[in-house]
């Protein structure tokens, strides 16, 4: 069953095309890759995705319900989450705080309550602490709980992305070149990671990636842009063997040596 | 002459204290809005200014009601204070809603030029209304806690005169501090803080991790201007006559609270306040003493500003700043 699917998905910038006709499904559950080159165009579509810019023309839909049009906060409340290729953390506030940020939405804070200091205010205070303290155990921060955000190590910081994105409560989590940057023990972390969050939170995976090794190894459906086209769509195998691709990645001439 | 200048330090104190809280609260709306949006909002002086009006004309309303005179004084304050905040607070929020936000796109030099035509509007609309209804544009509200309370400050220190104040300033100072120190809470312990600090650092994101961006300014403007508005009343209860363009000097000298302070940040304005009534008052009671006569009390303005330039030329960013780097 899909839960994401988009149709005809294009973007034009003043005459220059991101994105043009893109059509696919993502699996409910499923890992899903996007990768293609540089420039292909894989930010340009999570941008789209999440409300961030709006299709030229194309539809995405969400189970069933439209997101185009919608504004970023609300595409959020649906439950669609994101980290970014730069790093966008808040680096001057606290490590815990930056995923409260992430559990905005789902608490009251009732500004009556907080005037008054209503003992109900005062347990969602707690509530909020305590399951911000939660998800960064999950991801492996809770010891940094009250650092700055920005004092982190660059790998730390990757996964505080994805403890903020899940403090949303998402149903399909965008992850934008996480493991950019990253040595080889911090990928293995970050591959383990990805596994335990679709198995343990009931998630989507969508990720752009350049780390083939990770890709192949984790994906079950992978999604191949180049100068804003889909070019191919399949399991790692077959994208592996696509002519196509090889020819995306490493110039015409090469697929044809490759077979 | 140093004795002399003790002589009259409890009363610079005293002085400096009330005219630095209301510098203060003003100056926090100018940095909240600033650390959200970049923006230096100059009409937040005319909403200072509206907040005042506001204020007297309730009071003045309540005493030809009679009510005044049977309402204990400070619950009379109290909901003159809750009335015009709100007041002020939706004021600030309109003018958000419809003179910056069209704008938020825009260059930011065009939404100051807007600010600043704001101001005017508030400051002429103030005195045609109240010149409409009393004849006259500058206001004498009735006069509350006005007795003298004497310190006996030489007690302490032989070398002290003693000083007094009137009733009213103890007023000022204790609704200054719990709005200081509520505002302190609510920005650092509340849902709706954390989001105004992850708005101010970067709005995009904050957007996409559910926080809806507009509603968090919305709430600034709120905030920034009910505080305002408060302490116009403040001002109007402690010094007595108001005309519609106090908020310009009030708003400016603010402002310089603010970046005294640093801007952007709420502690900081609260000090730079704190620390330029306290400057100003102590430049008024001792200049001519100090200048052997060259310069009188009058030039007190020009003894703050001095400082000011000397702090930044030292420390640009302000006093609790942080050098911040350009985005890029």
């Amino acid at each position: 069953m899909s839960i994401l699917t988009v149709k005809n998905l294009t973007k034009r910038f003043d005459g220059l095309v991101a994105n043009q006709d893109i059509s696919f499904d993502v699996a409910k559950g499923s890992i899903t890759a996007v990768i293609g080159p540089n420039g292909a165009g894989k930010t340009t579509f999570f941008n789209m995705v999440t409300g961030v810019y709006k299709p030229t023309e194309g539809s995405i839909m969400m189970e069933g319900q439209s997101l185009v049009g919608l504004k970023p906060h609300t595409i959020s409340r649906k439950g669609i989450a994101r980290t970014f290729q730069n790093i966008r953390l808040f680096g001057s506030i606290s490590v815990l705080e930056n995923v409260m940020v992430g559990l905005h939405n789902h608490l009251k804070g009732s500004l009556l309550g907080i005037m008054l200091s209503l003992p109900s205010s005062k347990r969602e205070e707690t509530f909020a602490q305590e399951e911000a303290y939660r998800i960064l155990e999950y991801v492996g921060l809770a010891e940094f709980l009250n650092d700055e955000a920005q004092s982190l190590s660059y790998g730390a910081q990757r996964r505080l992305e994805i403890a903020r994105a899940l403090a949303t409560k998402p149903k399909i989590l965008l992850l934008d070149e996480p493991a950019a940057g990253m040595n080889p023990r911090e990928t293995k972390e970050l591959t383990d990671l990805i596994f335990k969050m679709r198995e343990e939170l009931d998630l989507t995976i969508i990720l752009i990636e350049h780390d083939m090794k990770l890709v192949m190894e984790i994906s079950e459906h992978i999604i191949v842009l180049d100068h804003g086209e889909k070019i191919a769509e399949g399991n790692p195998e077959e994208i592996r063997h696509n002519p196509k691709v090889i020819e995306a990645y490493l110039g015409t001439g090469a697929a044809s040596t490759a077979s | 002459m140093l004795a002399e200048i003790l002589h009259t330090l409890p009363q610079v104190l005293i002085d400096g204290l009330a005219l630095g809280a209301i510098y203060a609260i003003v100056a926090l709306g100018y940095t909240m809005v600033y650390g959200i949006l970049e923006l230096i909002n100059f009409a937040h002086g005319e909403i200072f200014m509206t907040g005042a009006f506001i204020g007297t004309a309730i009071l003045i309303t309540l005493t030809g009601l009679g009510w005044i005179a049977v309402m204990p004084a400070l619950l009379a304050l109290l909901l003159v204070l809750v009335i015009t905040s709100v007041l002020t607070g939706f004021i600030g929020m309109g003018i958000e809603r419809i003179a910056y936000r069209p704008l938020r796109k825009a260059p930011k030099l065009i939404t100051l030029i807007t600010a600043i035509g704001v101001s005017f509007l508030l400051q002429d609309l103030v005195r045609f209304i109240t010149e409409v209804k009393r004849g006259n544009y500058i206001l004498t509200g009735p006069s509350m806690f006005t007795d003298r309370v004497e310190v006996k400050t030489s007690s302490v220190l032989s070398v002290f005169n003693d000083a007094s104040f009137k009733e009213s300033f103890i007023i000022v100072f204790v609704v200054a501090a719990i709005m200081m120190i509520t505002l302190d809470f609510f920005i650092n312990k509340t849902k709706w803080g954390t989001a105004m600090r992850a708005v101010a650092q970067d709005r995009d994101t904050s957007a996409l991790m559910g926080v809806n961006v507009n509603k968090v300014i919305g709430l600034v403007f709120f905030l920034g201007s009910a505080l305002g508005g408060a302490t116009g009343v403040l001002f109007a209860i402690q010094y007595g006559t108001i005309d519609p363009y106090i908020g310009f000097i009030l708003g400016l000298k603010a402002f310089t609270a603010a970046v005294l302070g640093g801007i952007g940040n709420i502690r900081g304005a609260m000090f730079g306040g704190i620390l330029l009534g306290v400057l100003e008052m102590f430049a008024s009671a001792n200049l001519t003493l100090m200048t052997n006569g060259v310069f009188g009390a009058e030039y007190k303005d020009v003894f703050a500003f001095a400082i000011l330039i000397l702090v930044l030329l030292f420390k640009p960013e302000g006093i609790f700043g942080k050098v911040v780097m350009e985005k890029v």
